[in-house]
């Protein structure tokens, strides 16, 4: 490369910068990984080794007792079951009718086009709140039913906004030449559109997917007496929870106690293997569509 | 009555061809129309809700058997002290989670582009989006572990190094939650938020370097001058954007942080409803303390709005 700027010599001050740069990146990297390979290290080590502390990335006593000791909860096993589901079935069920929402905001012509759009994006403005929003799934009759965790969020505004800005770079003369052969809008939707919006789809899943798998909350506020409606998160919530260490008095209401007392003689090898099952299925996915979600992040952000 | 007939006929066409054209986008109806119900119900009948604040709400009762009581909650509210201390609360990490959640990322993204290694960049690009991707639940169960007094790594080395001569309780103390929450979200958060920033310096014209280095701008003169610059259009996009934020301040990582112990620091007003809306049962207490949530939130929102106004004349409404 011909590059005018070689010919000028790197200044003892300019290297100084790259040094600490370098540095200060690298703390930043062993920062972010070191948790992570702290509970790995210990999820494999011995139980009752653990206990003498000094664990750091390497386990003392290799074992994956703590790993098989895991399938003896029922919670567990119930919880990642029903994680499963709900992500599957949320993302699946999201992704679709986000994208058709957002395929007739993205034409021109659709005469319902404004009101649509106006109700729909006035959502990310404004919220009822958490006790009427609460009441309303309780008249709804979500309470202890696996639907609470797929339906009030099945409408996301926000995606919605991206799949439209994606639609819209689409060259219209596709449609067009459809619609000439006789396709309804739905066909073209789903033969014309929907393949060519993978890269944003590709996004918004792992969004979507992202949002059911990590939540704990709906399960806590709406499932927590039905232990088969119980998520994984919830459950290392439960298991993991940090109020051990203070006891709880009544400021802490709503923490629910009565099965953590026996959660709480887990060991701590115990919780970190469970962790590690929590976290293990995102990294192994993510990787994989980062440059998905770069361009899609980008996208997003560009076009709000 | 030639004209008014004219009219009428115009008007009829006119409403025919509505109908027509309705009739062929019945498709597109079909497909939007469901889903404009759905957050009618999922989002805006809870604001209905709002009506329970000014009433003394007993579920199971019809609407217009419930007592209305005025404001009655709201002066309870005002009358409280947890209510002050929860108002603290939420302005104080909110505000700090936008001064710190919104420059750090710039930081990083132009440090990282600062980088010539290409796969060095690319892996700590990758490594530092991992814990975006992790539940608030395990990112409290790793500060936990890393702060705990008993082989946490924080504790190990400060007193390793000599700066305390025992393990320090961090998560016991109230002083200290603040921060905790701070520093979380930011070790969360900032690999994700700076994607947006590398991706705006990455389109930033390579021949605005060349000519800076030609005429001997050091590197922090080339940064200053072009880089920042250049992404100062993303920068007021993304502070816009987390201005708008403000309004949702969250309690999720306040709700997994706290215990007991720093009771006095943690509680936000949306944990505060929690607690008392239906924790105890006072659905018409906890939506009145939500009602002054979204207050506050428009508020702070407005404020920041009119700061932000003033500097570089452009607005976020």
């Amino acid at each position: 490369m011909a590059n005018p700027s070689d010919l000028y010599q790197t200044t003892v001050r300019e290297k100084i910068f790259d040094v600490v740069n370098y540095l200060f990146l690298s703390i930043v990297i062993v920062i972010t990984l070191y948790p992570f390979l702290n509970v790995l290290a210990i999820s494999l080590n011995d139980s009752t080794d653990t206990v003498r502390g000094g664990i750091y990335i390497w386990p003392r006593e290799f074992t994956l007792n703590n790993y098989l000791e895991i399938l003896k909860y029922d919670n567990l096993v119930t919880g990642f079951v029903n994680s499963v589901l709900r992500t599957v079935l949320g993302t699946i069920l999201g992704v679709f009718i986000q994208a058709m929402v957002a395929f007739t905001l993205s034409r021109t012509d659709f005469q319902g086009r404004r009101f649509v759009s106006v109700v729909i994006v006035l959502t990310m403005y404004f919220s009822g709140g958490l006790i009427p929003g609460y009441m309303l799934i309780r008249d709804l009759g979500l309470i202890n039913s696996f639907w609470v965790y797929i339906l009030p969020g099945l409408v996301s505004a926000f995606n919605i906004i991206i799949i439209r800005s994606f639609i819209d770079g689409l060259p219209f003369s596709l449609q067009e030449s459809a619609k000439m052969d006789g396709a309804n809008d739905f066909v073209i939707f789903y033969r014309i559109i929907l393949p060519l919006c993978k890269p944003v789809l590709a996004t918004i899943a792992l969004f979507v997917a992202v949002g059911q798998w990590n939540s704990w909350f709906d399960t806590y506020l709406y499932n927590s007496m039905n232990d088969s409606l119980t998520t994984l998160q919830y459950e290392l919530m439960k298991i993991l929870d940090n109020t051990a260490m203070g006891g709880s008095q009544d400021a802490n209401l709503m923490r629910p106690n009565d099965e953590q007392q026996v959660n709480r003689v887990s060991p701590q090898s115990i919780k970190m293997a469970i962790t590690m099952v929590t976290v293990v299925p995102i990294i192994m996915v993510y990787p994989f569509v980062q440059r998905y979600f770069i361009q899609g992040m980008t996208l997003g952000a560009v076009k709000q | 009555m030639d004209v008014a007939e004219k009219k009428q006929v115009r008007k009829l066409k006119k409403s025919s061809l509505l109908w027509k054209t309705f009739k062929s986008q019945k498709m597109l109806y079909a497909m939007s129309l469901p889903f404009v119900a759905w957050v009618f119900v999922f989002n805006y009948l809870p604001v209905w809700g709002w009506t329970m604040a000014f009433q003394n709400y007993i579920p199971g009762n019809p609407f217009w058997q419930q007592e209305w009581v005025g404001f009655y909650h709201f002066i309870q509210l005002f009358q409280d002290e947890r209510f002050f201390l929860a108002l603290r609360n939420t302005l104080a990490m909110s505000f700090l989670g936008l001064l710190f959640g919104f420059t750090i990322p710039i930081v990083f993204a132009i440090l990282l582009n600062e980088v010539r290694h290409s796969l060095f960049k690319r892996v700590t690009q990758t490594i530092t989006y991992l814990p975006h991707f992790v539940s608030w639940v395990v990112v409290a169960g790793i500060v936990t572990k890393m702060l705990s007094t008993d082989g946490g790594i924080i504790n190990d080395l400060l007193v390793g190094m000599g700066i305390l001569d025992q393990p320090y309780q961090f998560m016991a103390e109230g002083k200290w939650f603040w921060s905790i929450v701070t520093i979380s979200d930011i070790w969360k958060e900032m690999g994700w938020n700076a994607i947006i920033f590398l991706a705006a310096i990455a389109g930033l014209d390579p021949q605005l370097y060349e000519a800076a280095k030609v005429d001997g701008a050091s590197r922090f003169r080339q940064i200053w001058h072009i880089t920042l610059p250049g992404i100062r259009p993303t920068i007021l996009v993304v502070l816009i954007l987390n201005i708008g934020h403000l309004i949702q301040i969250g309690f999720e990582k306040q709700m997994l942080l706290s215990n007991s112990l720093v009771m006095e620091y943690a509680e936000v007003l949306e944990l505060y409803a929690l607690n008392y809306g239906i924790g105890l049962g006072q659905f018409s207490y906890g939506t009145a303390i939500g009602i002054f949530n979204s207050v506050v939130s428009i508020f702070l929102l407005l404020l920041a709005n009119g700061i932000f106004k003033r500097y570089s004349n452009q607005s976020v409404m």
